[in-house]
């Protein structure tokens, strides 16, 4: 087995069964979010400029926190990123995640998430590495079978 | 959900995994993502249009998604598709099996 080393860029992309006002509003709305962002709770007012907050459920603790670069519904969101949740991340600096809704044909729309300016947050590189897959596996179940996942 | 659509459809993530020279490039990019068409063909004793058809059928399975950067295309591993498969076959039938016979493998390789 090797070893996954951070790359700079990770892109991850999945086709979902919605239309891409669904796919903004699971990824834009708290209550949406915590169904699958590892029961977190995304707040901003997504203007540019705006912070952008990733919040435990009962809101106590801010897990992760960014600020709105981009902001274009339904098709483009754009932040910048740090985990807090780690204390070896929440040294890094701020990172990149910009998520791409794009349709697909048939009631289909492809969301892709890039994740870039990680080549100084090697921790958070390796932190997210297998997080966006889960995240994206799972805001795909919820939206397809309304479904929330178990644990 | 039996669905066709490109990039939905398990067939194809399980036909474009079922080729070795598929799965090497995969591990190409899982060592280091983001490679253009030259740097993974270097690494291969291939042809360039036969890299470039292996990278198609990734590409259409969604297991590679390219990204152009000024006159570069990037190629980086989409491992979704891997974790949706976990999803639905691994995780549903076999994990724990698996786990013990994985365990079991490395156990009698270790001592052998």
């Amino acid at each position: 087995m090797t070893t996954m080393t951070a790359q700079a860029t990770q892109v991850y992309s999945i086709f979902i069964r919605a239309t891409a006002e669904q796919v903004w509003d699971a990824i834009t709305n708290p209550e949406f979010t915590q169904k699958y962002f590892y029961g977190s709770r995304i707040e901003s007012s997504f203007q540019p400029g705006a912070p952008y907050l990733g919040l435990s459920g009962d809101r106590s603790e801010t897990l992760v926190d960014g600020e709105v670069l981009e902001a274009s519904p339904p098709s483009k969101l754009v932040t910048t990123w740090r985990a807090l949740y780690d204390p070896d991340t929440a040294k890094e600096p701020h990172t990149r995640v910009s998520w791409e809704i794009q349709p697909a044909g048939d009631g289909i729309v492809q969301l892709t998430v890039v994740h870039d300016g990680l080549e100084d947050a090697p921790k958070t590189a390796e932190s997210v590495a297998g997080g966006w897959s889960y995240v994206l596996s799972g805001l795909k179940t919820v939206l397809e079978t309304g479904a929330p996942l178990a644990g | 959900m039996v669905t066709y659509h490109p990039g939905v459809d398990d067939d194809r993530v399980f036909r474009a995994l079922a080729d070795p020279t598929r799965r090497h490039l995969l591990d190409r990019l899982f060592e280091r993502d983001g490679r253009t068409l030259t740097e993974l063909e270097s690494e291969l004793e291939m042809t360039r249009f036969g890299v470039m058809k292996h990278l198609r059928v990734l590409e259409d399975a969604g297991l590679v998604v390219t990204r152009r950067e000024g006159r570069e295309k990037h190629h980086f591993l989409n491992p979704v598709p891997i974790r949706l498969i976990h999803d639905r076959w691994i995780d549903k039938y076999t994990e724990h099996r698996v786990a013990a016979l994985a365990d079991l493998k490395s156990e009698l390789e270790e001592a052998g």
